[in-house]
């Protein structure tokens, strides 16, 4: 317990050691959110939609987590090419643990960035119906880093250097934001987009965290809560399986 | 306190370690030593088990690398030839994760690391941040880390690479020191000779994979019939330089790299 706790204070230091990274880190997301909730906002309300502000809150949040989350998790490369890693791999403590500090330290960090994304969308003008509602959805919103958290250490235990973090941003992190019901909702969408948007675990983790702020389910409360939560367990067990692999 | 029997570990068809044996009786300083690219930390990587042997037997303290990870894992404090310290966290937070990795309770961890950060003088750096640290200090740090739980054996993988004549000579004074300090094994690396004669109890000499002789530094030096260290080394190596050998082990273990990528 104790080794998993410090590996996960120990990104929680290092996080609010680096001012730039926790400034840094927001701009994304803000960009989305100015961007494209104003701008996409009247042809929205014209087509009958409401706010659109409204709508896209909740998926910019889960942006937010989603870089932050994918990003603390690939920290373990950094580690790797500075040395640490090896200083945890060499300790009497199961991989396991390592991996479950590391991604519950990278998931924490995305969980507070997700609520500066959630303060500042609040600033701008999004509403939350049911204030009561907040705590359950921080609930989601740690699912959601910790699905990332555990993807990005997943990836990070396969990859050796930073070469291919490219790749990894393009062809997996992009789509996975880009093809999810972050941005649109799935109302007349290609039959096969909505098929992708349906098989990819980030769409319910959204939907959840839109239903309880702003009471718009598309696959209800439960039904979301229990593919994010299975699909978060699968990860961390690949994550910690592609960790233990790990020979230095 | 080591035993190695055997020990083999191939990387493709290039064989880094080749049917090598050898042990480290208790309480003694034990000098690893050999061109680059020899074998010298593959075979430390397979003591502390952080690579899979292909052939052979170990035992460190009784328990075998292979099977008894943990309990070997208890066994020892490393310092690896690269840092390995975390550069955003101060002095006194490195040793106190690595303290609380290795489960030293709270009120012997303080004690001990303030102990030892005053064995190494750094006691006074403590609350500084390791990114501002010499290379020097921060090998000092990382020895006083790695003795952190009372290890009873204690890896160098090239301590003083790569640092000035000062602090070279301060790190074997800590070491030696350690014998009688600390009571426990040590078992260094180094291709720096007269440091080797100055501090090991006992050498071995690996080359190609190979243990080529094996003794005290004055038995070495009478096996060769030269004086210096440094000249029995060569008597016993060869004097051809090892860039040739180097980037082949690199080669391959780049290849096994790419190889894995896929």
């Amino acid at each position: 317990m104790s080794a998993i706790y410090v590996l996960w204070l120990r990104q929680l230091k290092r996080y609010f050691r680096s001012r730039s990274r926790v400034i840094g880190s927001i701009g994304q997301p803000l960009m989305f959110l100015l961007a494209l909730g104003f701008g996409f906002g009247p042809v929205y309300q014209k087509a009958g939609g409401g706010s659109y502000l409204q709508f896209l809150a909740p998926g910019i949040i889960s942006m937010g987590i989603l870089f932050s989350a994918v990003f603390s998790g690939m920290e373990i490369i950094w580690d790797r090419q500075f040395g640490f890693l090896k200083e945890t791999l060499v300790a009497p403590v199961s991989r396991f643990k390592i991996i479950l500090g590391r991604i519950l330290g990278g998931a924490t960090v995305a969980l507070i960035q997700g609520i500066m994304v959630f303060a500042i969308c609040t600033i701008v003008g999004f509403r939350v119906e049911r204030i009561i509602l907040i705590p359950v959805a921080l609930v989601f919103m740690f699912l959601i880093a910790v699905f990332c958290a555990a993807i990005g250490t997943a990836i990070a235990s396969v990859l050796e250097d930073m070469q291919g973090f490219q790749l990894i941003m393009n062809f997996l992190i992009m789509p996975l934001f880009f093809f999810s019901n972050a941005l649109f909702p799935l109302e007349g969408l290609p039959k096969a987009l909505r098929l992708i948007i349906h098989l990819n675990p980030l769409s319910y983790g959204i939907d959840g965290l839109r239903g309880v702020l702003t009471h718009r389910f598309l696959f209800g409360f439960g039904f979301d809560f229990l593919i994010l939560g299975i699909v978060s367990v699968i990860l961390v067990g690949i994550g910690s399986y592609l960790f233990s692999l790990i020979q230095i | 306190m080591i035993d190695v029997r055997d020990l083999t570990k191939n990387f493709g068809d290039f064989c880094a370690v080749n049917r090598v044996s050898f042990s480290v009786p208790k309480g003694i300083i034990f000098g690893f030593l050999g061109p680059n690219g020899a074998g010298k930390t593959t075979t430390i990587k397979m003591l502390t088990t952080t690579l899979k042997p292909s052939a052979g037997t170990m035992s460190v303290d009784g328990h075998d690398p292979v099977f008894q990870q943990h309990a070997v894992r208890r066994t020892f404090g490393i310092v690896f030839q690269d840092p390995s310290l975390d550069d955003e966290l101060t002095a006194f937070e490195n040793m106190e994760l690595h303290g609380v990795l290795y489960g030293v309770a709270s009120p012997k961890r303080r004690e001990r690391i303030k102990r030892l950060l005053q064995f190494v003088e750094l006691w006074d750096r403590q609350g500084d941040f390791v990114k501002h640290f010499s290379g020097g200090m921060k090998r000092r740090l990382e020895i006083a880390r790695a003795l952190l739980h009372e290890p009873k054996i204690l890896f160098l993988d090239e301590p003083t690479l790569g640092l000035d004549p000062q602090t070279r000579n301060h790190i074997w004074s800590y070491i030696k020191n350690l014998r009688t300090e600390q009571n426990v094994t040590v078992f260094f690396t180094t291709h720096y000779m007269e440091e080797a004669d100055r501090v090991a109890d006992e050498l071995a000499v690996i080359d190609h994979g190979k243990i080529v002789a094996e003794g005290s530094p004055q038995s070495l030096k009478e096996m060769a019939k030269t004086q210096p260290l440094e000249d029995a080394f060569i008597a016993l190596t060869g004097h051809a330089i090892r860039d040739e050998e180097a980037s082949v082990t690199d080669r391959m273990r780049l290849g096994r790299k790419i190889w894995r990528r896929r």
